[in-house]
């Protein structure tokens, strides 16, 4: 029976390559996903172990607690008085200071210079100790004060040599330096992006405001002295708000933030992997069933030469082991080139990643082989259960049929059923307070797992209709379409095969009735074997509409939001608009002549009620910039924050039961507990707020944070926007070359922008379950094509041309991608509702505009799918194909 | 009629010296060995011929479904051996019909629109007289929207017959039409073929190993191994067997 499964297997080469595909596909995002992910892991590992190379204890500032890494709370500094009192202790062997920060470099053209939004790290280098250098001069020398060094790759980029003049701003504006040399990280010529810029440690401790203090003393502890008694002993001397570790666990809490945004890298990409696996598993599904109504006649005749019931099943089931494994192994490898291609995408999208050479872990594998091989063999159980039901007597009987199942008549009810389970899963994960975020997603990805697969058991109730439709739809857009690539590709393409001697025929524009209608006709007449086709595509539809229609809904709510808080007539922000920004930059920007108020909103972070929650200051300005909803309290409330006043978003209020006048606690950074008096409560916009849970003022915030940092700053000039007034703002922040100024507008803009290249990452993902899709289509048209051989031949025979043959499958395929689209995009929207009933910041809003070109991409995926399969029938020769049994 | 032989404006379908070789070499069989043949208008010639002799391969090169290896096939006036694949297609479509032995009719079209197939293609309209008394003489009237599936043999071999007859063509083509129904049917069919010989003089080439068949036929061509060996007007069926057992043409 194995031998036979294998052979069968052979024979059917072609077919069974279409038919893994879809496996091919989703596992290769798997696999791609890991080597990703696992690349950047071991990339970052090495530069924070690079780190600590020869450091065996390092003590760092100690904030009161953990603070999340949104930029905008770092651990404070300390006094640099400690290192001479480290040095002294006998276990002490060497020990360096430093400091580091953000320092932006400035191109020649007076632009900060980034590398696909990586970071900008700045430092102090100490060549006296080069036990603790982690850098390596390539060129020049070391930095004197007033000096820097920068990386090798942002020199070779950007046209810097050693002893250059290159800008740096830090916490102030921007200054001059001359490049003393050039320097790399370890081995690593670029850390994913990030430039490099080192000073000497007077000089970085005055660009990162840290005069007199250090970030961090690395400790080499003497021969002979083991890491428990060097640490021992640096405690008896520490001082509060500092802490020591051993050089592994400080590497590990350096990669912490790193790690946890890996993890959620890898959880993101796993489940697009996931989703085309899904769809390839209708690929599979469909595939295996068709041919397997092709291969009634050979069950058949294996029944009747004694085979039960369990060998077919076997036999089957063998075959789909085979192709899942084999695919599983293409799949494997393509995830190579996919985990390239994420590298790639990724930094086309402003978001470099640290790459050091692929990471081949063994776990890939297994995982990888596992999964592909398993869900092809689940998806082959109804198909193979369905070969063990050919009776014996179908080897003898002309053109005999898979028998539907007993149990074919509750099909419908059971796929009804099936979808109402999904919708209630989803409902339930939507709707029922108090679910962990794990279970909601959970229930919410199983409903909408169990919707799919009930409406495409269910779709094949609609082919009929939705084909009727969809025919002169299709008949039309294809026309369309192929009036507009006429005159650039199809004309010039007749003409080339023209002048090298064939006789193509002339291209044309309006539909070919004939073979239209009779294609028309085909889509119609297999039901189920149309309906899941379409239904591959349809998950990729309703995952784009869904991802469309939550992106409108977002974006409406959000400029509202924007209108709704502030009237300022500028917005100063990141040049990556999100960024933190030093208080300079405003400082900078009310000294433009014309400015007539400036409010910045500082944003931070506090423990309260034993949580971190994020907290913002504002400032005197605030009351005529700023505009609250509130329910307690009013604009004047924004008066009595100093010193010790806040306002509290209604949900922290309502969680914690703070009303007007209650007291409220908040451990800042710095360790200290302060108490606040709650002024206020507002309703924070639906569309998003920029402001913490907890508002305090900007006096008192910055007493408690030594590095305070702005996440918007707004500002009102005589005359409200105007040309002048724009470039005089531009020219004023020159020097801050990672800031800019924009209107009002453009501040939303910018900001809905960077919502949509995320929705573009998101589309680029399922694209890849469009295109298992597409190979779908392409799967069963040949299956189909070659069932219908001695029908082709007939039609052939008796008039139709090849051109027309080729335009007859077009016309099924496009239908059969529109039929997708339909369903797909209405259960789109229908997800989109849920979600969006259950979200306050999204209000649903039917995108229109996208709909329709996800409609046009679906035709041009029929177009598509349809290309190859109709060529092969196009070379049928008609004879053959009617001696063909 | 028989006053028109050898008038080549009058011939339907003339060919002359046709080779078909399949494959190469060693193991090149020769189908056909050098025919001429000439369809008259207006008759319905029977092709006769044990199996293997070379019958199909004859009746797909005078349809202008194959290509002859050497020789030329005029349809219609036209020579064929140098024609595009579209060119000989349009050709088809227009001057010939075709009735296959496994009916090949499309499954999910009704009867009707299985008849009008031909026309559909060429884009053109039925001639709704023409066709309802087609209908009528195939006695298929009350069976018309009914697909395929729910028809017997039979009845599907008188709509494959409607379709080839339904655009007029210069000459049906038919290739053992009985071979795959019983005799009873069989006969019904042949009378219906006779019948659209004597009616519309329809001119129709029969490609058939039956007796009792080629005994309808205005004259009947004897293949064996590849050459015509011998032509005979209208004969009886004991006629025809008994030049069948002269021949050795078993
Ligand atoms: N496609 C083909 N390739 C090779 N040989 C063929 C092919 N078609 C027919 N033949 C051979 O040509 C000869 C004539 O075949 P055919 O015309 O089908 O005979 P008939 O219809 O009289 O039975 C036979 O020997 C047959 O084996
Ligand atoms: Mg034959």
């Amino acid at each position: 029976m194995i031998r036979f499964a294998l052979q069968g297997l052979l024979a059917r080469k072609l077919r069974t390559a279409l038919t893994a595909i879809g496996v091919v596909l989703g596992v290769s995002l798997i696999s791609g996903t890991y080597v990703l992910t696992d690349s950047i892991t071991s990339a970052f590992d090495s530069i924070f172990t690079e780190n600590y190379k020869n450091t065996d204890a390092a003590i760092t500032g100690k904030s009161a607690f953990d603070p999340a890494d949104d930029g905008t709370t770092t651990a404070p500094a300390f006094s640099q008085d400690l290192l001479p009192k480290v040095r002294e202790l006998p276990q002490v062997g060497a020990a360096g200071g430093g400091v580091f920060g953000e320092a932006q470099l400035i191109g020649r053209d007076g632009k900060a210079i980034v590398f696909g939004g990586a970071p900008n790290l700045g430092f102090s280098v100490d060549p006296a100790l080069p036990q603790f250098n982690t850098l390596s001069l390539v060129k020049g020398a070391w930095p004197a004060a007033g000096e820097v060094v920068i990386d090798t790759h942002t020199a070779a980029e950007k046209g810097f040599k050693a002893g250059d003049e290159i800008g740096i701003q830090a916490r102030g504006a921007a200054e001059r330096m001359r490049v003393s040399g050039l320097v790399e990280f370890g081995a690593v010529s670029s850390i994913g992006g990030a430039t490099l810029a080192g000073f000497e440690l007077g000089t970085a401790q005055q660009l990162f405001g840290k005069t007199g203090k250090l970030d961090q003393i690395l400790i080499a502890a003497k021969k002979d002295v083991d890491k428990q008694q060097l640490i021992a002993s640096v405690q008896q001397i520490l001082p509060p708000a500092t802490q020591v570790r051993t050089a592994e666990d400080q590497a590990a809490e350096d990669a912490e933030g790193t790690t946890e945004f890996l993890n959620f890298l890898q959880t993101f990409l796993l489940v697009f992997g996931g989703i085309a696996l899904f769809v390839g598993s209708f690929v599979i599904a469909n595939s295996l069933s068709i041919t397997i109504a092709q291969r009634t006649r050979e069950f058949a005749t294996l029944r009747t030469l004694g085979a039960s019931r369990r060998q077919i099943l076997g036999t089957v089931v063998l075959e789909a082991v085979v192709t899942g494994f084999v695919s599983a192994v293409a799949g494997l490898f393509l995830g190579l080139a996919i985990a390239t291609g994420l590298f790639n995408l990724f930094d086309a999208v402003g978001f470099t990643l640290p790459n050091n050479g692929l990471v081949f872990e063994t776990r890939t594998i297994v995982v990888a082989i596992i999964v592909g091989t398993v869900v092809t063999v689940v998806a082959s159980l109804r198909p193979a259960w369905r070969a063990t039901r050919v009776p014996p007597i179908a080897a003898v009987r002309e053109g005999a049929t898979l028998q539907p199942g007993r149990l074919h008549r509750f099909r419908p009810v059971g796929a009804a059923l099936l979808a109402l389970a999904g919708i209630a899963a989803a409902l339930v994960g939507l709707f029922v307070d108090g679910l962990k975020t794990s279970t909601l997603l959970s229930l919410l990805g199983l409903g909408v797992l169990l919707l799919f697969i009930g409406i495409a058991s269910f779709s094949n109730r609609l082919v009929r209709p939705l084909a009727a439709v969809s025919d002169p739809i299709a008949r039309w857009s294809v026309v369309v379409l192929t009036a507009l690539i006429w005159p650039f590709i199809l004309l010039p393409y007749w003409a080339i095969r023209r002048l090298f001697g064939q006789h193509p025929e002339f291209p044309r524009v309006l539909p070919d009735r004939p073979a239209v209608e009779i294609g028309g006709q085909n889509s119609r007449r297999d039901p189920q074997r149309t309906a899941s086709t379409a239904a591959a595509l349809m998950i990729g539809l309703a995952l784009v509409t869904l991802v469309a229609t939550l992106g409108a809904g977002l974006i409406k709510p959000f400029e509202d939001a924007v209108d709704g808080i502030f009237s300022a007539d500028y917005a100063i922000t990141a040049q990556n608009n999100f960024s933190p920004l030093p208080p300079s930059v405003a400082a900078a920007a009310a000294q433009v002549p014309g400015v007539s108020e400036v409010t910045s909103v500082r944003g931070g972070q506090a423990r309260a009620f034993d949580k971190t929650i994020s907290i913002t200051a504002i400032d005197k300005t605030a009351p005529e910039l700023l505009r609250f909803d509130w329910r307690d309290g009013s604009q004047a409330s924004l008066g009595q924050l100093d010193p010790n006043g806040a306002i509290v978003d209604d949900e922290y209020a309502g969680d914690h039961g703070l009303s007007v006048g209650s007291t409220l606690g908040l451990e800042m950074v710095t360790g200290k507990v302060l108490q606040f008096q709650v002024r206020g409560i507002f309703r924070p916009p639906a569309g998003g707020s920029p402001f913490g849970n907890v508002t305090i003022a900007t006096a008192t915030f910055d007493s408690e944070n030594p590095q305070p940092q702005n996440i918007y700053t707004f500002l009102n000039m005589g005359g409200g926007v105007t040309p002048e007034n724009t470039a005089a703002l531009s020219t004023a922040l020159q020097t801050f070359p990672n800031a800019k100024a924009m209107t009002r507008d453009q501040f939303k803009k910018a900001q809905t922008d960077s919502i949509k290249g995320l929705l573009n990452v998101l589309y680029v993902l399922l694209a890849l379950s469009v295109l298992v899709s597409l190979f779908g289509i392409v799967n069963t048209l040949v299956l189909t094509v070659f069932e219908r051989t001695r029908e082709l031949g007939m039609l052939r025979a008796i008039g139709l041309t090849r051109g027309q043959v080729k335009r007859m499958i077009r016309q099924e395929s496009v239908i059969t991608a529109l039929i997708g689209a339909v369903i797909g995009i209405v259960l789109g929207l229908v997800l989109a509702g849920l979600l969006a009933a259950r979200l306050d910041e999204i209000t649903f809003t039917v995108p229109a505009g996208q709909l329709v070109i996800f409609a046009v991409v679906s035709v041009v995926v029929g177009i598509f799918a349809a290309i190859w399969p109709a060529r092969r029938a196009a070379r049928l020769n008609p004879l053959e194909a009617l001696q063909y049994e | 009629m028989v006053g028109m032989v050898g008038t080549t404006t009058a011939e339907v379908v003339h060919a002359e010296g046709i080779v078909r070789v399949y494959g190469e070499g060693d193991t090149a069989v020769h189908a056909l060995r050098g025919v001429n043949v000439q369809i008259e208008p207006g008759q319905l010639t029977a092709v006769m011929g044990p199996s293997g002799s070379g019958k199909s391969t004859l009746m797909h090169i005078l349809a202008g479904l194959d290509r002859p290896t050497s020789g030329s096939v005029q349809i219609a006036g036209t020579e064929i051996t140098t024609l595009g694949d579209d060119a000989l297609t349009k050709l088809r479509r227009k001057h010939i019909g075709f009735i296959f032995q496994f009916f090949n009719l499309l499954p999910m079209l009704t009867a009707r629109d299985n008849v009008v197939l031909p026309l559909t293609i060429a884009g053109e309209k039925p001639d709704q007289q023409f066709f309802d008394e087609l209908i009528g003489r195939v006695g298929l009237s009350d069976r018309l929207e009914h697909r395929p599936a729910e028809l017997s043999g039979g009845q599907q071999q008188r709509v494959a017959i409607a379709r080839a007859l339904v655009s007029r063509p210069t000459v049906v083509f038919a290739d053992e039409p009985t071979g795959n129904l019983d005799s009873r049917t069989s006969g019904e069919i042949l009378d219906l073929m006779r019948g659209s010989v004597e009616e519309y003089g329809q001119t129709t080439v029969m490609v058939t190993h039956d007796a009792k068949a080629a005994a309808m036929a205005d004259r009947v061509l004897y293949l064996a191994d590849g050459e015509i060996v011998k032509e005979t007007g209208r004969s009886s069926q004991h006629e025809i067997l008994q030049i069948i057992d002269t021949l050795d043409l078993q």
